[in-house]
Formats: structure tokens, C-alpha cells, sequence
């Protein structure tokens, strides 16, 4: 069985209007794959479509995750099954607790009628925020409830640590981070790099990439991937800008 | 006099023999209150303070003070084994008798006896501070009624300095169809004391009509911290409860007060808080998970009588079904109390269309410099958290109800006492869990 996230033609549109037109895509396990577009190109639209939102039509197209038809599942079944999404705006959950949350998304791992072991599962976490330098008194604040948007993306970086997913979609999780905070997720995501597992960083800014540095990088234009390259497609992307995109890489 | 009123409730006045000389004062009380009962009128539609109400809830006829309950011993067991972790004194009463005592620790000085014996022990301290409240929120028939019925519950004293970490519980079992208790707890907490009391009410089985008469007067005065907490968490179909609270907060002195309502066909509870002298502060909450037919009907009041004074209320209700709430509160500052700091905020989070929230918010300032804010808010389960909590791998219905325990568990988690929370956490907890295998 072929271990890669493979998005074959994909077609997906929201209220009518599609956004995706024809996406082709393959992340390797083992591989760190960037995804870079202008605004509007789609790329928030294809971590929805991937996890599942139930805005998003597929009309079109194939994604397997190691073989296994990811569009037949439902939203939970493919976090179960070994996808993560990093979001670009995690949501609040007033009145339930990091820890609580955590802890119910690894008892949905569990087959049924086994119960997590709870000094195993504080220990872990414990190491894992102190990792990110994350103060312990997060697992008792509700989830994401006013938290500034670095703490946010800590916590999707930690969620994802805790959740040992096979393959981890980040969506702009650069966005609204200063430098320090940049660094420290980014040193959680490389300290998660593995031959087991893959990654799609979808980001705006070359910046990000400094310090998650990919093996492959794909600019995404209208719905489609229209040019793939090495590390460098995205230093010479930053340097000529998305102009250069729409105005030469664009299929006429 | 009864007989000459087609709508009394009762044949006769809701009083048994406790074998105790009780102080005069008390008895002409109760007759007074018995007559105060029987010419106060019904609540009416015309009322405002019923607006919105099922008055139907409230037609009784043929109501009798409770009679002993059978299966005592079993009720005294449930209690026991359900309870707040760690106390520091458990009383047990069914059907309006003590039937279960059993203190820990008190701190010295501190008093905790049934209301019915303080009435003779500590006549004078019951007779200053026992339904002193004069205003009401429409509830003065029932305020009537129950002072001039036989009582159950606690009386707490905690003079000038007693302070104790664990809370005091009590179990209040209503068994029988028809049957009234009238469970009163009285809390007293003077200077710097501080004192936490988690009264539980329920039901011996499903599906009887019992009835619940409570009220609630706290007391803290110079500096004292009082935690009151009501879990009403009776069968959901036959009881009806209700419940009057009266708070009066001294100077720097602190009462918070939460009701959690979970079972009953009807409740309707009022509070009233005073915030008397500078620097008193009310904090009330409630969390209330309805749903079948229930219908939990809250009126409050929060009374600024005197300069830098706060409070702060925040209600939940959760709703399914075709349940119904109403909340109405007022914010009252009176004339000279400047510097008045207080909020209220009632959410409601409907879990079906058929299911109803009524919120009536009010307020009356007549200082300067203020700080007042009101708000209401009712809405659904927004489909973009229940995606968060999917894409984590947790299935839709148990997303949906991590959120609504989530939504219940902000009002919970103001309180003081980690094992109260956990108490009343896995109570709503239960509850969620029995409307998901429904």
C-alpha cells in the first residue's frame, strides 16, 4: 500500500463557486511539502476539504491517505484514521478545558470500553507544553478561550503532538505569530518530522519556511498547482512576488 | 378560613408535631403567615412578575404536608454515596423529618443544627435574621406558605472568625404524590467568617408529584465570605420546586450563590440580594439543563443600597425538547449608591427548535458614575466548533455535548471548592449523558 497522501484532480466548490479546479498533489511519508498562493488561490479551501467541512462540495477528484479513501469518511473518522489540520483561526470552546479536550480526543482513539491512562496522558502533556513553552495552567483554561493568537497556535502545534497524526496540514499556522513564537512552533513541527510521518504547510509568507525548511514546495494558483519545485521556488517566489505568478506561471 | 377559600391548596395548615416547645414568636408567625396565604391571591396573568409563566403549573389543590417516607434507609445511602467529596458536616432529610446526621469538623463556636431545634436553642439569632425579606418577586404566596408551615433544613451559625474550607451539605428526599416539604436553610456568617453550604434536593422515585416549598436566607456580615450552592436535581416529570433566596451582604463582605437545575417538571426560584454596605459584593450563577417539557422560571433582583458596591450574575440554560426558561432580572441602584459595579448575563443555547428562552433584563440606576451592564443571548451550537472538535477525531453528538457541558460548566467553574465543582460537574454530566441514550 503506497504510504502518501495522494490528491488526485480535485474538484471542490463552496456555495456554487469552485475553488478548486483540478488539484494534483502527492505528500510521501517523510516528506515536508509547502503549498504557496496568492490570496483567493484556494489554499484554505483545500485544508477544509481535506478534513472534511461539510461546506465543501467535492465534485470531482480522489484523495487516499495511505490507500484508504479519505472522502468516504467522516470528519472524525479521518482525524482517527491519522489527519491533522493546524487551523489558520482555531475556535474557542468556552468551559472545556485544554486537558478535558486532549483527553476526549485520545479516548476516541481507544477502542471501547478501555480507558485512557491518566497519569500517562498529564505526564505526556506536561512534556509536550513544556516543550513548546507553554505555562502548565493552560490544560486547566477552556480551550483556546482568550488565548492571543501565538498561544493558539501553540496549542494546534501541542494538539497535534499529543495526536501523533501520520499526516499534519498546517494552515497558516504562521499567521499572526512575532518571530519568537514562529520559532518555537516551528521547532515543535521540525521536532515532529519522521520517515512515518508527512506534512502540508500551506503558508502566504516565505518566512515560515526558514524555519520549517520543505523538501518540495508547490505554488497553488486558481485551484490548481501550477508550478513544483525545491526550497528555492520559494525564495525566488518571495523575491519576485505573486505578480510573477499570475502574470508568467499562470496558464494563459 | 380554609374552607371559605375555593382555592386554597391546603385543607388545613401544613403542620405537624416535632415534639418541641417552639418560641411563641415563631407559632404567632405561622398563623399570621397561614392567614397571609390564604388571602394572597393566585399569581395572575395580569402580573408582570408571572409574565411569560405557565400559571397551570401552579393551580394546586389538595396539597398535604408531607408524611414520613418509606424506604428511609436507602435514601440515607444514596446520599451518602452521592455527595460532595469532602464535608465538613451532611444532614439527610426526607420527607421534611432529619432522618441522617453527621458532622466532621466545624470550627469553634460554629453551630449547625436542624432549624427546628435552633428555633428553640438559638430562638433569638433565628427570630433577627429568619424571613426578614420583605420584597418579593411575585413569589409571596409561597413565601406566606412556607413560614407558616412545619420546616426542615439547616440552620448555620459561624460567629466572628470561624472560617471553614469544606462545605456543609444537606440532602433534602421529597417521597408521594402530593406531598410538601419545606426545606429552609438558614446561614448566618458574621464578621470574616467564612462558610460554604451545598444543599442537594431530590426525589425518592421518578414520576411523583411532590412538591417543593424551599427558601434560602444568607446572611454574611463585616468581611465574611458565604458560598451558597442549590443542586435541584429531582426526578424530571411530577415535582415542582420552588424556591425564594434571600441574600443580605454587609460591609466588604461577599455572598456567591449558584442553582443548578437539572430535574422537575416546573421550578421557579427568586432571589433577591442586597448589597447593604460599601463594599459588599453578590455574586450569583446558575447552570440549568432542561429539557421534555420542563420549565425553570428565574426571577432576580440585585439591589445596590449603599456606595462601592458589586455584583456580578451570569446564568446558563441549556435547552432541548420542547423545554422553556424565563429569566427576568433587574438591577436595581438606589438613590446615593455611587460607585455601584454590576453585571448580568443570561445565555441561553437552544439545543431544538421546538424549545423555548424568554429573558427579560432591567435596570434602574439612580447614581452617578455606575458601571452597569446587562445582556442577553440565545443561540445554537455553532457548526464551526463542532468541526474543531470533530477534526480532533470526538464524533459529532459527543461534540455537541462536550460543548453544552462546556457552556453549563462556565457558571460552575465560578464557584469555590474543587470537589463542589466536580460534584455538581458530573451531576449535569448525568444528566447529558441520560438525554443522549434517550
Amino acid at each position: 500500500m503506497s504510504q502518501t497522501l495522494n490528491i488526485q484532480n480535485l474538484h471542490a466548490s463552496v456555495d456554487g463557486n469552485e475553488i478548486l479546479k483540478g488539484l494534483t498533489l502527492e505528500v510521501p511519508k517523510g516528506e515536508v511539502h509547502a503549498i504557496m498562493g496568492p490570496n483567493g488561490s484556494g489554499k484554505s479551501t483545500l485544508s477544509k476539504v481535506l478534513a472534511g467541512h461539510e461546506d465543501y462540495e467535492v465534485s470531482e477528484g480522489t484523495v487516499t491517505m495511505d490507500g484508504v479513501d479519505l472522502l468516504e469518511l467522516e470528519i472524525d473518522e479521518r482525524s482517527r484514521a491519522g489527519l491533522f489540520l493546524a487551523f489558520q483561526y482555531p475556535h474557542e470552546i468556552p468551559g472545556v478545558t485544554n486537558a478535558n479536550f486532549l483527553r476526549a480526543a485520545l479516548q476516541a482513539r481507544l477502542p471501547k470500553g478501555e480507558e485512557i491512562d491518566a497519569v500517562a496522558f498529564y505526564k505526556d502533556m506536561y512534556a509536550q507544553m513544556d516543550s513548546l513553552s507553554m505555562d502548565r495552567k493552560f490544560t486547566g483554561r477552556a480551550v483556546n478561550d482568550g488565548f492571543s493568537g501565538g498561544e493558539k497556535k501553540r496549542n494546534e502545534i501541542l494538539q497535534m503532538m499529543m495526536l501523533d497524526p501520520s499526516y499534519a496540514i498546517l494552515d497558516e499556522t504562521d499567521s499572526g505569530l512575532d518571530i519568537d513564537a514562529l520559532k518555537i512552533v516551528a521547532e515543535g513541527v521540525n521536532r515532529m518530522r519522521s520517515p512515518e510521518r508527512g506534512f502540508l504547510v500551506i503558508t502566504h509568507y516565505q518566512r515560515l519556511l526558514d524555519y520549517i525548511v520543505p523538501d518540495v514546495v508547490h505554488v497553488l494558483f486558481d485551484g490548481q498547482i501550477i508550478k513544483t519545485g525545491g526550497k528555492e521556488l520559494a525564495l525566488e517566489l518571495e523575491e519576485k512576488g505573486y505578480d510573477w505568478v499570475t502574470q508568467e506561471l499562470a496558464p494563459a | 378560613m380554609a374552607q371559605e377559600n375555593p382555592v386554597s391548596w391546603f385543607a388545613a395548615p401544613p403542620v405537624f408535631d416535632l415534639g418541641l416547645e417552639l418560641p411563641d414568636w415563631y407559632r404567632q408567625l405561622q398563623e399570621s403567615s397561614w392567614q397571609k396565604f390564604l388571602t394572597t391571591p393566585e399569581p395572575a396573568r395580569t402580573d408582570e412578575s408571572w409574565r411569560f409563566a405557565d400559571l397551570k403549573k401552579v393551580r394546586f389543590s389538595e396539597l398535604q404536608a408531607a408524611r414520613p417516607a418509606e424506604n428511609v434507609e436507602a435514601l440515607i445511602q444514596r446520599a451518602k454515596t452521592e455527595r460532595v467529596d469532602d464535608f465538613a458536616a451532611h444532614f439527610v432529610f426526607a420527607n421534611n423529618r432529619l432522618v441522617h446526621s453527621e458532622i466532621n469538623e466545624l470550627p469553634e463556636g460554629a453551630v449547625c443544627l436542624p432549624i427546628n431545634e435552633a428555633l428553640v436553642e438559638h430562638g433569638d439569632l433565628v427570630k433577627q435574621h429568619f424571613m426578614q425579606e420583605e420584597g418579593s418577586l411575585g413569589g409571596d404566596k409561597f413565601s406566606a406558605l412556607h413560614a407558616a408551615a412545619t420546616l426542615s433544613g439547616l440552620f448555620i451559625h459561624f460567629p466572628k472568625g470561624a472560617t471553614c474550607e469544606l462545605p456543609i451539605l444537606t440532602h433534602h428526599f421529597a417521597s408521594g404524590d402530593f406531598n410538601c416539604v419545606f426545606p429552609h436553610t438558614l446561614v448566618i456568617a458574621e464578621d470574616n467568617a467564612d462558610v460554604s453550604v451545598v444543599d442537594t434536593f431530590e426525589t425518592a422515585t421518578n414520576d411523583e408529584q411532590t412538591i417543593f416549598f424551599a427558601n434560602v436566607d444568607l446572611v454574611a456580615t463585616n468581611g465574611a465570605n458565604l458560598q451558597y450552592v442549590a443542586l435541584q436535581d429531582e426526578s424530571d416529570h411530577g415535582p415542582k420546586h420552588v424556591q425564594l433566596n434571600s441574600s443580605r451582604v454587609g460591609r466588604d463582605a461577599r455572598i456567591k450563590s449558584a442553582f443548578v437545575n437539572l430535574g422537575a417538571e416546573w421550578i421557579r426560584q427568586e432571589s433577591i440580594a442586597r448589597m447593604m454596605e460599601q463594599g459588599s459584593d453578590c455574586q450569583i450563577f446558575s447552570a440549568n439543563l432542561a429539557n421534555g417539557v420542563q420549565e425553570y422560571d428565574q426571577r432576580t433582583l440585585q439591589s445596590h443600597e449603599a456606595q462601592h458596591t458589586t455584583s456580578d450574575l451570569l446564568f446558563k440554560n441549556a435547552l432541548y425538547d420542547q423545554s422553556r426558561t424565563i429569566f427576568a432580572g433587574l438591577i436595581e441602584v438606589k438613590p446615593g449608591s455611587h460607585h455601584t459595579d454590576s453585571y448580568q448575563t443570561c445565555r441561553n443555547l437552544l439545543g431544538s427548535n421546538e424549545a423555548e428562552a424568554n429573558a427579560m433584563p432591567g435596570l434602574e440606576i439612580d447614581a452617578d458614575q455606575v458601571k452597569c451592564s446587562h445582556g442577553s443571548t440565545s443561540g445554537q451550537i455553532s457548526d464551526e466548533e463542532i468541526f474543531y472538535l470533530q477534526a480532533r477525531g470526538i464524533d459529532a453528538e459527543a461534540a455537541r455535548q462536550m460543548i453544552s457541558l462546556g457552556f453549563l460548566n462556565e457558571s460552575i467553574a465560578r464557584l469555590k471548592g474543587e470537589a463542589v465543582q466536580t460534584y455538581l460537574f458530573e451531576r449535569v454530566e448525568r444528566k447529558f449523558r441520560s438525554l443522549r441514550s434517550a
